[in-house]
């Protein structure tokens, strides 16, 4: 089968994952109890008229499938709905806090998958004290939950050491301009990288770590060690490449692990993105925002699922 | 296996203990307020309410323990059953049970168990029951892997042959060989699901009548310039027992597959 044609089927089984995402997210916010009508009203003592006319404004009134319905007819055109306690279409509100998570999430795969790659390349090839250490320190770090680790680092470097700023993505005042405005970003994106990363790292050099153990011991690496291929063409041309589609596999379906911890991490370092957005929704009863949350990421996991598919299929042509 | 399981079985008796250990309500505040570890007679010194941080610890422990244990125990009956009636049937039951299991292995753990929380209300049998119902299709993966390669095995037959009924083959004859494999994944479902109960401590979902884990790093987070340690053994408590349960994890799989790693 041609990688085109699996691409599409891949696709075609993503879809009635994501319709069913989409219908229990509607399901899980109408069973919930509470009312947004009288979360938004408050204590006011609103009379009847008014509160009526507010759940027919809001399409309240309508029945539960005539509200599914009208619900997955928006979802179709990207309306992810409005939000009765900031007053603005959701999708406003989440795109506002897009590229603040993007940033940060994706620094912290890029580190976690490089340096991961690297440290289990590292202990699979020296073996002994380097291996035990890579092993143990990625239990450990395993373990460790990522907003006490966020905790911990805020303790160590930015109230300890005075070195980075503990809150936020930018200074108060505003950022910078130009190279020193990307310094200073960087500076406010170092924390709370790392904490995101760390578990991931954790997760990817342990995978790594074993499958190049098991490439070390095939006879093709033997062979082309015994062809005279240096230590380094013997690692990224036979270990890399032949430990790769398991590495893909965990990075890829591991990426909820990465969006539950930047939930988190976000709400440790006050990170202005759809994490922190998620933790003001709850704490303000705003349905519809943790709807749409929950719903973007259970797509990006869909989707990250099917890329890792379709990456392992190009990586391996074994792969039926 | 021998090292983490008796540290467990120590942090499980503590946990059970706990009212005889240190008496009284964990919660009850004091006027001792943010006093820092060996200060007047508290260990591990108090929070910004004067509650003595080792009493909470110690209380934290029964929610976090009882979380992981519970809804691993519900993930592994469900998982189990699902697996093991999806591989020994196969055909449309099998598709169907996998259907289903792949949807909810697609749902995002953490952000989903948060919102019905957040929908539903605070309660230790909320949470358990959240988590068991995401973490199930993991072990029915495994259980019924195993079960369709044993299905044709010659014991099976003989087992048929004398008359044994399906349901008793799958219990007596075929289940407990696959008990190893199945207990691994419980154990790291212990461990992740106590991860995720201190993260919903964390975003303020946990019980508030209740001492835990992951809320005592909840409060700890507007203390962190006052009072290092209210963050420091709160998440030392809570990482060392995953770690523990990973280990535990860790040592049955090898102790099954020696050659492996």
């Amino acid at each position: 089968m041609s990688l085109l044609s699996y691409t599409l089927r891949r696709l075609l089984h993503a879809i009635p994952l994501l319709l069913a995402v989409a219908v229990l997210n509607f399901c899980l916010i109408a069973a919930a109890p509470g009312d947004p009508v009288t979360a938004l009203i408050g204590d006011f003592p609103a009379p009847a008229e008014y509160v009526a006319k507010m759940r027919q404004d809001y399409g309240l009134d309508q029945p539960l499938p005539v509200r599914l319905g009208r619900y997955l007819q928006h979802l179709a055109s990207l309306d992810l709905g409005y939000s009765f306690a900031n007053r603005m279409p959701v999708s406003t509100l989440v795109a506002a806090r897009l590229g603040a998570t993007l940033k940060l999430t994706g620094t912290a795969l890029a580190v976690a998958a490089v340096l991961g790659v690297a440290l289990g390349l590292l202990a699979a090839r020296l073996g002994g004290w380097v291996d035990r250490l890579v092993r143990f320190g990625a239990t450990l770090s395993y373990a460790m939950p990522e907003f006490w680790l966020g905790q911990l680092l805020i303790l160590a470097f930015a109230i300890g050491l005075g070195w980075l700023p503990s809150q936020g993505a930018a200074p108060l005042r505003g950022a910078a301009a130009g190279w020193a405005g990307f310094v200073e970003g960087l500076r406010y994106l170092l924390l709370p990288a790392s904490a995101l990363a760390l578990r991931y790292l954790a997760l990817i050099a342990r995978i790594t770590r074993a499958r190049a153990v098991e490439v070390l011991r095939a006879d093709y690496v033997l062979a082309a060690r015994a062809r005279g291929a240096s230590e380094t063409r013997v690692l990224l041309d036979h270990v890399l490449r032949n430990a790769a589609p398991s590495v893909i596999t965990v990075i890829g379906y591991n990426a909820g692990l990465l969006l539950a911890g930047s939930a988190l991490t976000e709400t440790v370092f006050g990170w202005p993105g759809i994490g922190r957005l998620l933790f003001d929704s709850i704490a303000a009863r705003d349905t519809p925002t943790m709807l749409a949350i929950l719903l973007m990421v259970s797509a990006s996991v869909v989707i990250a699922n099917l890329l890792t598919d379709v990456l392992h299929r190009l990586l391996d042509r074994r792969v039926a | 296996m021998r090292p983490p399981l008796l540290a467990l079985l120590m942090l499980l008796l503590c946990a059970i203990l706990a009212p005889w250990i240190i008496p009284g309500d964990p919660l009850a505040g004091s006027a001792d307020a943010l006093l820092a570890p060996l200060q007047s007679g508290h260990t591990l010194g108090t929070d910004d309410l004067g509650r003595d941080m080792l009493a909470m610890l110690l209380h934290g422990s029964r929610v976090s323990l009882m979380v992981g244990l519970a809804s691993s125990a519900c993930a592994l009956l469900v998982g189990v059953l699902a697996g093991a009636v999806a591989g020994w049937h196969g055909g449309w039951v099998d598709a169907l049970v996998m259907r289903i299991a792949e949807f909810f292995q697609t749902l995002p753990r953490f952000v989903l168990a948060l919102i019905v929380i957040a929908l539903a209300g605070p309660g230790i049998g909320k949470v358990i029951i959240v988590i068991a119902v995401l973490a199930w299709p993991q072990t029915a993966r495994v259980v019924r892997a195993e079960i369709g390669a044993l299905r044709q095995a010659a014991f099976v037959d003989a087992a048929r042959l004398a008359g044994m009924p399906d349901w008793l083959i799958v219990l007596r004859e075929v289940l407990p060989q696959i008990a190893g494999p199945v207990l691994v994944l419980a154990a790291l479902d212990v461990a992740t699901a106590i991860l995720l109960e201190a993260g919903l401590g964390f975003f303020g979902l946990g019980d508030p009548n209740l001492a835990s884990w992951g809320a005592m790093l909840n409060q700890a987070q507007q203390y962190l310039r006052a009072a290092w340690w209210m963050s420091m053994f709160p998440g030392l408590a809570i990482g060392l027992t995953v770690l523990l349960f990973n280990l535990l994890g860790d040592a049955v799989a090898q102790h099954l597959d020696p050659r492996g790693r």
